[in-house]
């Protein structure tokens, strides 16, 4: 039943997805898809449509129009055959409050036709073996969220769906989780997650959407999508040499320098922009005190695209 | 079909026992009440004092029953809202689980902890309550278990619909304590106003009185044929309703 999908090939494709509520309009024609063994983001702000374009995808909701097929399955009508290949984690899920961690795990491994994976095996990778007796109440934020990864991921599924996974957790159990998802990319799973958080995006997804008002503005690696749309780039140095602004004023491409006491901020466009700075710094044997540069990221893209921080 | 079902219902019956007042709410207080009421009535009234048939000897039992089979209902009806609102549901609904499953899971539970009240009501009966009520105890307890079945499908029917944990429990109240009323145990059915008769006539509670009374005072299962039909009757007809209306979110 279980036919294999080859890596590269489309395991989820949307086409002209959209739903309304009400009078409100949450997703609207958006299209896109989703290969096999890489981890696709769907980022936007709060409100923007991710977690009805994934319930959507999910099966959870019938959308008003468009097309969804997820293994080759179309999650509304083969919804049940659908629930025994994905594993999924939702926004604000909640469980009983006093069910124990383990029982949560033995729990949802009967409830799949095929064999699962090995529970007490995922509960020690995620890190709960300490907490197999404790209340699911009594859990922190991150431990829930681990657990959660655990139900998702107890049927051994083909694509994995993780909503907002990291959102409320403190830097560190972030990062913990961002490499656990590394880790189901590497098993060969298909990683499907929305995120509202742009550096999440940057260091875990192979390929992100921007949704904005429900619709799609672009798709690509979050590199390609840097360089597309901010090729800007930005160098802050500190100097005494008084001629430092002049001689910087003649490198090719450059926008503009802005100056605070000793402190230079120039920026400039193109991938040799950099290197002409410090070309011309060597030039002219200028002593800098310090260095950097600045890269533009996701965030940059996001509000070059939308005109607003997706923090707004 | 009901894939899950045995260790759903075995989780449910453990998370149940671990609430501050699950079982103390449901099993130990019901049966005290009991206990201290029969002690009252126990030493004032002896068996040869009560004329045959009077509340006391029949209607007390059964209202009993009744209303410890409507706190299971409405404590299901608060369950499963509880359950929507905080997301449990929706999640339990991206695996292969089904409605009636988790239905299946919260009867079971319900029935097998009012088992137990009773169980423990009729012991503690057998020592404090008037001495010589033979009464038909496993008819009796069948009975029930029918009559409970076929009301908890009533509460799955309001659980499938109302909207927050907050109103599942006086919406749930208001539907069901009114049918005790006119359900034919303080007065009978046939003496009601003829549009309320109609009304007494549609609710499953009645015919679970009419059950519970008659199995109580020792008549055969025969006498009873049409309360047990019209049981089953209303059992599918919420059930099948709930699965229609059922909202996971």
């Amino acid at each position: 039943m279980a036919q294999e999908i080859p890596a590269g090939n489309s395991v989820i494709r949307v086409s002209e997805l959209r739903k309304t509520y009400g009078s409100t309009l949450a997703v609207d024609n958006v299209s896109f898809e989703v290969k096999t063994g890489e981890i696709f983001g769907l980022i936007g702000p709060n409100g923007a449509g991710k977690t009805t374009t994934m319930e959507c995808v999910e099966g959870l909701r019938t959308p008003d129009r468009g097309t969804v097929s997820v293994v080759g399955l179309d999650p509304r009508r083969d919804a049940h055959r659908l629930q025994e290949r994905v594993g999924v984690q939702l926004q604000q899920a909640q469980l009983q409050k006093r069910i124990k961690v383990w029982e949560a795990v033995h729990l949802w491994s009967s409830l799949y036709r095929k064999k699962t994976a090995d529970g007490e095996q995922l509960v020690e990778q995620l890190g709960l073996v300490e907490k197999r007796n404790t209340w699911f109440m009594d859990l922190s934020g991150g431990q829930k969220q681990r657990l959660f990864i655990v139900l998702a991921l107890i049927n051994d599924p083909e694509v994995v769906f993780l909503d907002e996974l990291t959102t409320g957790l403190d830097p560190q159990a972030r990062r913990a989780i961002w490499e656990l998802v590394r880790g189901i990319r590497k098993r060969g799973k298909t990683v499907f997650l929305t995120t509202h958080l742009m550096e999440e995006a940057e260091r875990l997804c192979d390929r992100v959407a921007i949704i904005e008002h429900g619709r799609i503005i672009d798709i690509d690696p979050p590199e390609t999508l840097v360089q597309r749309h901010c090729p800007e780039r930005t160098v802050v140095l500190s100097t005494d040499d008084p001629t430092a602004e002049e001689r910087l004023r003649a490198i090719p491409r450059l926008e503009a320098i802005t100056s605070t006491d000793s402190r230079l901020t120039i920026r400039g466009s193109g991938d040799d922009f950099v290197t002409d700075v410090i070309h011309c710094l060597s030039e002219y044997r200028i002593k800098v005190t310090d260095f950097r540069t600045v890269l533009p990221n996701l965030e940059d893209v996001f509000l070059k695209l939308t005109g607003h921080s997706i923090r707004d | 079909m009901l894939r899950g079902l045995r260790t759903l219902t075995w989780i449910e019956i453990k998370v149940f026992l671990r609430e501050p007042l699950g079982a103390f709410g449901m099993i130990v207080i019901p049966v005290l009440v009991f206990v201290v009421v029969g002690r009252i009535l126990g030493y004032r009234v002896s068996l040869p004092s009560l004329p045959a048939n009077s509340f006391l000897r029949v209607g007390v039992p059964v209202l009993g029953s009744i209303l410890i089979t409507l706190s299971a209902v409405l404590s299901l009806v608060t369950i499963i809202s509880i359950y929507r609102e905080g997301g449990i549901l929706k999640r339990l609904r991206a695996t292969p689980l089904r409605p009636q499953t988790i239905l299946t899971a919260h009867v079971l539970v319900k029935l097998l902890l009012t088992g137990v009240t009773l169980l423990l009501m009729l012991l503690a009966g057998k020592r404090y309550y008037p001495i010589g009520i033979h009464a038909p105890l496993v008819s009796f307890t069948i009975a029930l278990l029918i009559s409970t079945w076929s009301i908890l499908s009533i509460g799955f029917l309001i659980a499938s619909v109302v909207p927050t944990a907050r109103f599942s429990q006086p919406i749930g109240a208001l539907i069901l304590y009114p049918m005790v009323g006119l359900s034919g145990l303080f007065v009978a059915v046939e003496s009601l106003p003829p549009k309320l008769q109609i009304v007494a006539r549609i609710l499953p509670l009645t015919y679970a009185v009419s059950l519970l009374e008659g199995i109580w005072k020792g008549d055969g299962w025969s006498a009873h044929v049409r309360d047990v039909t019209a049981l089953i009757l209303g059992f599918i007809v919420c059930t099948a309703l709930s699965a229609k209306v059922f909202r996971w979110e």
